[in-house]
């Protein structure tokens, strides 16, 4: 049986993952993206709201394990409210240390998987702000 | 060997990996290999370690007679006519694309059906939609019922259509779906189309006789049935390897070069260019000798056992949905979810108990689209497996229903 130091499904990832916050949709985004990790099925989509470069309002939707959709619904919570300068900061290690779990090299691509939506989401928005 | 004798304990103890303690649930990926495969191997590279089919010296010739036996194995083993339409190749995937690059660009036209499943591996499928794209060629998919397995009435519907190619697995990978294979290439060659079968699945886990069962072409990995990774078979019908184009130039495959141009070799070197994977075919040999020593009715009776005492302990839990037909009509391999838990996630979990269990689309992505999942979590057995690995699988369960609840 797993050991009961075994951090990996601690009970504040367990919450996000069966009460997911900021978890549905924007009706009218400024940005939407959706990402999914082939391998496994996850699938993570972000609606932003910014205003005057803030991230006013966010949510998450997806399906997926533990893993991917409690980093999704702790990113969310992190993400509202920040810069779109800030929120492209963010990186690996930071969304890694907000799990506060130690992830296997299987589940790392789990892990990410909602930083790579907020990336390649907030450059998309910085690209079309540009044209 | 009877079922009555079948000694698991005794199998167990050819394979060093169980001293580790693990319960190995994911055959159905890889197979572990025994001691006879690894010394087998290691004998080549210790006492005769050398290239084949080229030196005059004493090891080369010992090499090159170890590695032409296996294809004798391997042609008894499945029942073959003959050595020539055994072809040694790296695993399944690579004699399907063999078939597709060079039976299937000599053979498949503009507009011409390939009929293939939605059971099949994505090893079964893209190189068939890689050929069509480039021929212009249309392909269809036999659906399944609600049970898991192929819709016999739309196969037949199909096979009116006149099809050139017929591409199946004989066992579902995902499901375990044990498929009809010889009334299914009966009708296939009936409506005139060539037939190649997927023999992954079923090669390690029952009695193969191709030519009972009828195919133009049978294709399986060494990996799966206790030999190591990077030796595989495809057998072929010699009037149809003979008319074949190589697959790949090179070394080996050659009877003489000029710049002018080159003459092939004969079957079944035609198709084997390069310096071979000489200690995997030895390997492989090793393997069916194992296999062959056990007996594959034996094999089959064993895993059955298995499967059911699994299909029987997974009923019993609360929230678990199984997929796939009833024990008897699939080989052994329990495919299923966990409501509100991913199978990453019991995956996940189960290795913290040893347990190996895989998780994911099992390389069927269209099946999974099909039934309306992104993945499964799947248990799969073989020769070594005991009831008590799978008892470990069920208190894996049941961790992370209590962990998830």
């Amino acid at each position: 049986m797993a050991t009961a130091d075994d951090q990996f499904y601690r009970e504040y990832i367990l919450d996000h993952y069966k009460n997911p916050r900021n978890f549905g949709r924007l009706e009218h985004p400024d940005i939407s993206h959706e990402e999914d990790n082939p391998l496994c099925g996850d699938v993570v989509g972000m609606d932003f709201q910014v205003k005057d470069g803030v991230i006013e309002d966010i949510r998450f939707h997806g399906r997926g394990c533990a893993i991917s959709q409690a980093s999704a619904s702790l990113l969310t919570e992190r993400l509202k409210g920040m810069s779109l300068d800030d929120a492209k900061r963010i990186d690996k290690a930071d969304v890694i240390g907000e799990l506060g779990i130690e992830i296997s090299p299987a589940r790392i691509k789990c892990a990410l998987l909602s930083l790579k939506v907020l990336k390649v989401g907030a450059y998309g928005l910085a690209d079309a702000d540009e044209e | 060997m009877s079922t009555l004798t079948y000694d698991v304990t005794a199998v167990r103890r050819d394979f060093p990996i169980f001293e580790t303690g693990i319960a190995y649930l994911d055959s159905a990926n890889t197979s572990q290999r025994p001691r006879q495969v690894t010394g087998a191997m290691l004998e080549y590279f210790e006492k005769f370690n050398s290239n084949i089919h080229r030196a005059a010296y004493r090891i080369a010739e010992e090499a090159t007679v170890r590695y032409e036996a296996t294809r004798e194995k391997v042609r008894a083993f499945i029942n073959a006519a003959s050595t020539k339409e055994i072809v040694y190749v790296r695993g399944t995937t690579e004699a399907i694309n063999l078939v597709a690059f060079s039976w299937g660009r000599k053979h498949i036209k503009s507009g011409d059906l390939i009929v293939l499943t939605l059971l099949d591996h994505h090893s079964n499928i893209v190189p068939w939609q890689i050929l069509a794209a480039e021929r212009d060629a249309r392909i269809e998919y036999v659906d399944i019922d609600e049970r898991g397995e192929l819709r016999q009435d739309q196969y037949a519907e199909l096979l009116k259509q006149g099809p050139k190619l017929v591409a199946f697995n004989l066992v579902s990978n995902a499901l375990g779906t044990i498929n009809p294979a010889r009334d299914m290439v009966a009708a296939a060659k009936k409506a005139g189309a060539t037939v190649l079968v997927d023999g992954a699945q079923s090669t390690p886990h029952q009695p193969v006789d191709v030519r009972a069962l009828g195919c133009d072409f049978y294709a399986f990995s060494g990996h799966k049935m206790l030999g190591p990774t990077g030796a595989g078979i495809l057998y072929g019908r010699r009037e149809l390897l003979e008319e074949m184009p190589p697959f790949m130039g090179g070394g080996d495959m050659i009877r003489t070069v000029a710049i002018e141009g080159t003459t092939y070799h004969d079957l079944p070197w035609k198709f084997e260019a390069g310096t071979q994977a000489i200690a995997e075919v030895i390997g492989l040999g090793a393997a069916v000798d194992y296999l062959s020593g056990l007996g594959m009715d034996a094999v089959r009776a064993h895993e059955l056992d298995i499967t059911e005492y699994a299909y029987e302990a997974l009923s019993d839990i609360d929230g678990l949905t199984m997929f796939g037909p009833p024990p008897s009509r699939r080989a052994g391999v329990v495919s299923f979810a966990l409501d509100g838990i991913h199978p990453h996630d019991l995956a996940t979990i189960a290795d913290r108990d040893q347990v190996c269990l895989r998780a994911g689309h099992h390389c069927a992505m269209p099946l999974m689209t099909r039934l309306g999942i992104a993945a499964t979590a799947r248990a799969s057995f073989y020769v070594y497996t005991q009831k008590e690995e799978v008892d470990r699988l069920v208190g894996s369960i049941k961790e992370a229903q209590r962990i998830f609840a």
